[in-house]
């Protein structure tokens, strides 16, 4: 193998796996080592300055690091980093001094963005703070998005949207036209903006048409149009008896609401098996743990009524095959129907963008499946000027995707507006900075804690269900948290080894708690990863190759599973190992992101 | 400063021997002995030699005097018996302890001070008595906890770090070794565990006294250029005559040999070593012409390793003095002390 290449951004971007895996890269182990220290307001920023939404994403977040979190491939369970991100929330002293303002003169650029949720958000706080003048048309009465009208409240108190919402509104140079949908993209052109952003999300549940469903249609809703009633107290109540069909996170946030409004026999009904379903394991177990059943296997074929009312819903039961190339398929098992008497029924079975307001002739084109042909990168559409992000561009995904599609579209608005190429991307910052204080001293707490993951104290159940506003969960304290925040091993400071100043004595291989040092002779990679003292079996996961040493060896270092102990490096005579802190930000627009 | 335990986690993939043990079951307290020392690494290869044999911790006694060498102890079989003796007395513990229970496994630790110094006569009758041990030196030409004076292994002509040259002779362990009737020798280095590991498990399954001398360099004092136990030296003149691979309850080594150049020895135990040829003419069976082999090559300034000697049919201490056969902690009451009638015939046999 070639000598890894330390110098490219990524290959130490990749070694922290949580930073690497969010979409908005966030530098986690940074902002968990301020909690630690109990910097709240410093972790806060670091995040508000990366994903915008620390307190919001610190309830909501599909959380794409978690999966990834080196602690998860040593122990158990990972670092509960989604929950942390909220204990800097919590606890943080006022922001307002820290926020960024926008510029008393104005650039003379007007900007227009098509909905006022997170995508949009992110755009308007990268942007107001150059002087651009943001506006935002929405036809809800508050900004927010989906994240006011789908998410319920027991989840994320409104206090916490208005909060977030309100940093970004305070910058300033930001008009907020709520009330206002957008019927027409060629009316919006007209209006002489320089740039439009599309982030309108995908407003539309899919429904779903079986005998039954225009006839009992008074007590059968679709989730997120339901879930958007109760969060702006339309609908108080559901009946007694609710089925709510759909496997994913939506389908969660249903049955628990209906628990809480009067729902007493909720169960959530899916074609797939439980594994299968779209829902993260979490919000399947908090589901469960409010004694919410989950069927699997059964497909919806009619819904029964007397009298113009809802009386039960009939399921076909059918079971998983897979064809040899390994794609299921459904099929029936021949078993009798069941049929689930009920009050209501919630459908979530996904969710569909909607562009009848952008007209088909003005230059945005759409694809097959009729959504907007939209660059990956640079989140433009084939028209110069419209830009798309969030659900709006690529179909349903997340919170914290929409930031990050935000970021770059507003990167691209930038660049445009300054006559840049918008194809030409900003590299990230970076730095790396040994973190050696003296002999066994390091400026990061280098100890590895044996504590598992630790729970997120709940409500008491009967009391949270009392109530769709009161949130259930309470959040980790101050103990919790850095007891929880201890559990992070710090991959971000990285072992770098400099192969001139290396004996070959062996001592950072005989140290090494979990075998990822080997010296031995160079080969293709294949045969390297076989013969290291643990094979490295983790494709995914580098090696880490020196040059030839000495003896003519070279050091392979598997990145898979070290701790970021730094034992390595105290147990190094010569200094070949140390420990550096690889802190990556990403260019977010401005005066970094050009190139002029 | 502080010094930090070695972290609980381990690989995931972390292979379990026979008992269900992981190699980190074998290993003891976080080492304090300098970074990088030479030391460290032969207590590594000491727990792999351990783990691969599925040695049962409780079963081996590890003991050791007073230096570098000796505080290792601490660092590996954290669950077994240890005791660390005054300096250069671990030989005549170590034989009582074996006398008195032979069905441990017996590891003595020592180092080129303890053992070729002050414990040099303890060094010489333990050897020739034939106690049934492992008897590893941890060799670095150095007195390292006195800041690195010659120590009496230190080579005539080799450096300090100051500069200066030792004019002494130097004592030769392994000679010493030869001559006094070890039945197990070998000489290996610690920078180069592939071959060390295999002599460890091969003297563990030695039965009678086996001796390696590891050559370890001190990375405070004695890793400079003109010295000649450091790192480059050793690298550069290491002149092994055989590799060793023990098999013993693990898969069959498949590699492909040249003809003629593999030997296997069954020892006493039925343990098979199965001996790589570097030297095609070298025979680790002969003791008089290994003796003149090492002095030859030793006078060219190389360093040979290897296994230098092994008698796989050797006799203990317990076979000479025909002593009982039961460790003397499970005799019971009627063979401790058989009554007047056998002390009677005792009397009379004495007269």
């Amino acid at each position: 193998m070639q000598p890894t290449d330390t110098h490219s951004p990524d290959y130490f971007h990749k070694v922290v796996d949580c930073q690497w895996a969010c979409p908005a890269h966030t530098p986690v182990p940074e902002y968990i080592r301020l909690i630690a220290a109990g910097r709240y307001t410093d972790a806060y920023m670091v995040n508000w300055q990366s994903n915008v939404f620390p307190g919001i994403l610190g309830r909501t977040c599909d959380r794409p690091c978690e999966p990834a979190c080196r602690r998860g491939r040593v122990e158990k369970e990972p670092v509960a980093i989604c929950r942390l991100k909220r204990v800097a929330a919590d606890n943080k002293n006022d922001v307002a001094a820290l926020l960024p303002r926008s510029p008393e003169q104005s650039n003379g650029k007007r900007v227009a963005l098509v909905g006022a949720g997170p995508a949009s958000l992110t755009v308007a706080r990268d942007l107001a703070p150059l002087g651009y003048h943001v506006v935002v048309y929405d036809g809800d009465p508050n900004a927010g998005g989906m994240i006011r009208t789908q998410i319920p409240r027991f989840r994320l108190p409104e206090r916490v949207i208005d909060e977030e919402v309100g940093y970004i509104t305070g910058i300033g140079g930001i008009e907020l036209r709520l009330g206002q949908r957008v019927d027409s993209m060629k009316q919006l052109l007209i209006e002489g903006y320089d740039a439009i952003f599309v982030g309108s999300g995908a407003p539309r549940g899919r429904e779903l048409d079986i005998p039954g469903r225009r006839e009992a249609a008074a007590n059968i809703h679709i989730g997120i149009d339901w879930l958007s009633s109760v969060s702006f107290g339309h609908v108080h109540k559901i009946g007694k008896r609710v089925i709510v069909l759909g496997g994913g996170n939506t389908a969660m946030d249903c049955c628990r609401t209906s628990r809480r409004l009067g729902g007493e026999d909720v169960k959530v009904i899916v074609r797939s098996g439980f594994a299968e379903m779209k829902a993260s394991p979490w919000e399947k177990e908090d589901a469960m743990h409010e004694d919410i059943p989950i069927l699997n296997y059964l497909v919806p074929k009619a819904f029964t009524h007397e009298n113009g009312k809802l009386t039960s819903a009939v399921f076909e039961k059918v079971k998983a095959e897979y064809d040899a190339k390994g794609r299921r398929k459904l099929v029936p098992t021949g078993e009798p129907d069941q049929s689930f008497a009920c009050d209501d029924v919630l459908v979530a079975i996904g969710q569909e963008n909607a562009f009848p307001w952008i007209e088909r002739d003005i230059g945005i084109a759409f694809d097959e499946w009729n959504m907007p042909k939209v660059d990956p990168k640079t989140m433009a559409s084939t028209h110069p000027k419209v830009f798309f992000g969030g659900d709006a561009a690529f179909g349903p995904k997340n919170i914290i995707w929409a930031v990050a599609h935000g970021h770059d579209a507003a990167i691209s608005i930038d660049k445009l507006l300054h006559g840049e190429d918008i194809a030409r991307r900003p590299p990230p910052q970076v730095n790396l900075t040994s973190q050696k204080m003296g002999i066994h001293e390091w400026s990061y707490n280098n100890a590895i804690s044996n504590d598992v993951r630790y729970r997120v104290p709940l409500r008491e159940k009967n009391v949270a269900l009392t109530d769709v506003r009161l949130e259930v969960e309470l959040g980790f304290d101050q103990k919790l948290g850095f007891l929880e925040a201890q559990r992070c091993l710090n991959c971000d400071v990285q072992t770098v080894f400099t192969a001139p100043l290396c004996i070959e004595c062996d001592a950072c291989v005989d140290i090494c708690p979990v075998d990822c040092i080997t010296f031995g002779d160079n080969g293709d990679e294949s045969d390297l990863r076989q013969r290291l003292n643990q094979p490295a079996r983790n494709l995914s996961q580098a090696l880490y190759v020196s040059n030839t040493l000495k003896t003519g060896r070279i050091m392979a270092k598997d990145e898979d599973v070290c701790l970021h102990c730094g034992l390595c490096a105290e147990r190094c005579p010569t200094g070949a190992w140390d420990m550096q802190k690889f802190l990556l930000d990403m260019t977010l627009a401005g005066p970094a992101c050009r190139s002029r | 400063m502080t010094y930090l335990a070695k972290p609980k986690l381990h690989h995931p993939a972390l292979p379990k021997n026979k008992l269900g043990f992981t190699r980190r079951d074998y290993e003891g307290a976080v080492s304090t002995l300098c970074a990088g020392c030479g030391h460290d690494s032969i207590s590594a290869a000491i727990i792999q030699a351990c783990f691969e044999l599925a040695l049962p911790p409780h079963r081996i006694a590890k003991l050791s005097g007073i230096g570098c060498s000796s505080k290792t102890p601490t660092y590996f079989l954290g669950v077994s018996h240890g005791f660390n003796s005054v300096h250069g007395r671990m030989p005549s513990v170590l034989t009582g302890a074996n006398l008195a229970n032979r069905d441990l496994i017996y590891l003595g630790v020592s180092g080129d001070g303890d053992s070729a110094s002050i414990g040099l006569g303890q060094f010489a009758h333990v050897l020739r008595r034939g106690v049934n041990m492992v008897y590893i030196v941890e060799n670095n030409g150095v007195y390292g906890l006195t800041k690195g004076q010659f120590s009496a292994t230190s080579d005539k002509g080799s450096k300090s770090k100051r500069g200066v040259q030792n004019m002494d002779a130097p004592i030769d362990m392994i000679g010493m070794a030869l001559q006094l009737g070890a039945t197990f020798v070998a000489r290996s280095f610690s920078g180069d565990k592939a071959q060390l590991v295999p002599l460890v498990m091969a003297a563990l399954h030695h039965h009678g006294a086996a001796f390696i001398d590891v050559i370890s360099p001190c990375v405070a004092f004695n890793n400079h250029v003109g010295s000649t136990k450091s790192f480059d030296y050793v690298r550069e003149h290491n002149d092994a005559v055989n590799r060793l691979d023990v098999i013993e309850g693990r898969a069959e080594i498949t590699a492909d040999y040249a003809p003629g150049t593999v030997e296997s020895v069954v020892q006493h135990d039925g343990s098979v070593l199965r001996l790589r040829k570097i030297h095609a003419d070298y025979d680790p069976h002969d003791r008089i012409s290994a003796m003149a082999f090492l002095q030859e090559r030793q006078a060219a300034g190389e360093i040979v390793t290897g296994l230098l000697y092994v008698d796989p049919e050797a006799h203990d201490l317990h076979d000479h003095v025909e002593t009982v056969e039961k460790p003397l902690n499970e005799l019971g009451e009627a063979e401790l002390i058989p009554g007047n009638e056998a002390l009677q015939k005792l009397n009379a046999s004495l007269r």
